[in-house]
């Protein structure tokens, strides 16, 4: 036994000298990758399309950019605990938030997104129009027969069957969830008070499915079930969406062009505060329910290498990036909205000095 | 030599000890995490927390009652489906199967234990489902909606889906240990009945009886695997939090809960809320394997059997 414990000793030797060799060499690895690598966490809705961006952008400029999906409320912890470089986030932090955050925060929309409204109904050949208060009215359990007068009022000439309407929303908060209650709040006073908006409300009626295809699945299975998915899965999918009437009126097609519009529509107010929504756009082409995502960065970045990475990339994103979007399905950014963006680019400082003063 | 003998013995004594001290202390900081996570909801709802039937992160106001009441009622009735058949195959397999047959079956038992809980959730959701809605809720309703138990509409997912799930979960676990247990009961105390002139059925019932703390431990395996199940549940059960006494409504659980809301919990107390659920439910699953403990010791008498498990 003792012979044993003494080798063991021995032994033991080697793998602490490799190991101390290897912690005097780490310094050295994270200083020279340090430049040319960022991390990131956040949102899950963007993540096919960014993770997309990083790889373009490392082909191009061979900074590479990790990113972990982790859902808005994880990076917007991460980016609060400064473990990452930024975050990303589908909502953007509310001004209580913001306080509580160690350092000037600044938002970046990357792109926007539309949630639609599919349904189930055999019988029912040309797209459902739906209005505010009709989607309001069977989220709140108020109609709960597709036959009532309220839906056949918007749909002339359509022969509605007489069955229940099963609401289906998403179980795991998301920001889908957030766009969708965030416009829910905007076009009816009720709602906004007894339910409000968030990545996850108290639902009066309906039942959860997980995921946009946990909510797909159960409106394929259940005849008269009607849900809400982003518009890129409804599009994979070929789920019929209800045409939905917006602020001016007119019922509009969920479509990528349609979710840019809304963007356009609200840039004005985007511009005074880029956390504004754009639920609702007062544009008359828009689609109502749509919100953009964001990356989370701080406005004075300590490290001068990686904050002119960081700029360059998101630079390189609202340019370049943008046609890359409508191939995966999200809207672009309007050029307005771009502006908004490139205002906030110049904001951002290193030790106080402007970043792209130096570049 | 001896010296050398009594410091191996040494060395070997804490070394197991210390693996046996490391599941305490694992225990302890599950507590220790999940108490400090939960400290800001602990301080603002008190007990009423546990009471409350609330779940509202906008207004965060925040009850586990609802999750308490889902996650009990699916595992009861999981256990509900799963123990009559559970041990019902343990007893075809051990006692009256050919050993080789019983052998072959229970090794297809055993391989269900192995799919991964997201594929029983799948199936829940595509071949389950349809079917309960179509066929067996309708009737359900047609036949028994007099009880408040099948009262509702035809979702497919809900309660009743979520315990059917549940109960081919913990089968396994159930018909495994219950088989090895009637295996091991000594072959005398059969042949002692049958020698009295017992039937070959009240035989069986001796056996049973000798492997009862057994049987009741791989119960309690299984109650332990149902209470935390997460993601096959989050699949099925319609996640609502409204309290329900029929079987055919959508309910949630605290798994289901936590595995739903906890990615985009942004507000402090919105997720501290969600860890008191956690310890909730780390309190409910020591409770149930407490009073479960208590009922083997209460139905063997306080006497530890050979074959207890």
């Amino acid at each position: 036994m003792k012979t044993t414990k003494n080798t063991s000793r021995m032994r033991a030797i080697p793998i602490a000298l490799g190991l101390a060799l290897l912690s005097a060499l780490a310094p050295l690895a994270v200083a020279n990758t340090g430049t040319t690598s960022l991390t990131g966490a956040g949102a899950t809705f963007p993540y096919p399309l960014y993770s997309k961006w990083f790889d373009v952008y490392h082909e191009k400029t061979g900074i590479e950019i990790n990113y972990q999906s982790i859902g808005s409320g994880g990076g917007i912890q991460q980016i609060k605990a400064g473990t990452v470089d930024f975050g990303a986030s589908d909502a953007p932090l509310s001004d209580a938030r913001l306080k509580e955050m160690p350092r000037r925060i600044i938002h970046f929309p990357t792109v926007g997104g539309a949630v639609v409204l599919a349904y189930n109904l055999p019988s029912v050949r040309q797209p459902l129009r739906l209005t505010p208060d009709l989607i309001a009215g069977i989220y709140m359990g108020k109609i709960t027969s597709w036959n009532d007068k309220r839906i056949a009022a918007s749909n002339p000439g359509v022969a509605l069957p007489a069955a229940p309407i099963l609401p289906v929303h998403r179980s795991d908060g998301s920001g889908t969830t957030n766009i969708f209650t965030t416009y829910l709040s905007a076009v009816d006073a009720s709602w906004k008070e007894m339910v409000g908006a968030n990545t996850s409300v108290s639902w009066p009626v309906g039942i959860g499915g997980k995921g946009n295809e946990g909510v797909s699945g159960l409106i394929r299975q259940t005849q008269g079930a009607i849900g809400y998915v982003e518009l890129a899965y409804a599009k994979q999918n070929k789920l019929p969406a209800a045409h939905v009437r917006n602020k001016s009126g007119k019922f509009i097609e969920p479509t990528l062009a349609s979710t840019t519009a809304a963007a356009e529509g609200a840039a004005p107010m985007l511009a005074k505060d880029v956390r504004f929504p754009i639920a609702n756009s007062p544009a008359p082409a828009a689609y109502p329910i749509c919100g953009l995502t964001f990356l989370l960065v701080y406005q004075d970045q300590k490290d001068p290498g990686k904050a002119h990475a960081l700029a360059g990339f998101i630079e390189w994103a609202i340019h370049d990036g943008q046609s890359v979007a409508p191939s995966l399905d999200y809207a672009p950014l309007p050029d307005a909205v771009v502006k908004v963006n490139e205002g906030s680019l110049r904001r951002l400082t290193t030790g106080g000095k402007p970043l792209l003063a130096n570049r | 030599m001896k010296a050398a003998r009594i410091s191996g013995d040494r060395v070997y004594r804490a070394a197991l000890g210390g693996a046996a001290a490391l599941v305490f202390l694992v225990m302890a900081l599950i507590v220790y995490e999940t108490s400090r996570g939960s400290a800001l909801s602990l301080r603002t709802f008190g007990l009423g927390f546990l009471l409350g039937t609330d779940w509202d992160p906008v207004a965060e106001r925040f009850g586990a009652l609802p999750y308490i009441w889902g996650t009990v009622v699916s595992s009861g009735l999981a256990l509900l489906l799963a123990v009559p058949l559970g041990i019902g195959t343990a007893v075809y397999l051990a006692e009256i199967a050919d050993r080789r047959v019983g052998a072959i079956v229970s090794f297809v038992i055993e391989l269900l234990a192995a799919i991964p809980s997201i594929v029983y959730g799948i199936w829940g959701f595509f071949v389950l489902a349809p079917w309960l809605r179509n066929a067996v809720e309708p009737w359900l309703i047609a036949n028994f909606g007099f009880l408040p138990l099948f009262r509702g509409n035809p979702f497919g997912i809900g309660m009743l889906n979520a315990g059917i799930v549940l109960a081919i979960m913990i089968l396994p676990t159930i018909v495994s240990i219950s088989r090895e247990v009637l295996l091991a009961t000594p072959r005398s105390l059969r042949e002692a009945a049958l020698a009295l002139g017992a039937t070959p059925a009240e035989s069986i019932g001796v056996a049973l009886g000798a492997a009862r703390p057994g049987i009741l431990g791989s119960v309690i395996l299984a109650l332990g695997r149902a209470l935390g199940e997460t993601m096959a549940v989050t699949m099925v059960i319609g996640n609502t939090n409204r309290i329900s006494l029929s079987l055919l409504a959508p309910g949630a659980t605290m798994s289901s809960i936590i595995a739903n809301e906890f990615t985009e919990a942004t507000s402090p107390l919105y997720l501290s809320a969600l860890i008191e659920i956690a310890l909730v439910l780390f309190v409910i699953t020591i409770l149930v394997n407490g009073i479960a403990r208590l009922l083997v010791y209460w139905a063997t008498g306080g006497r530890r059997s050979a074959v207890a498990a």
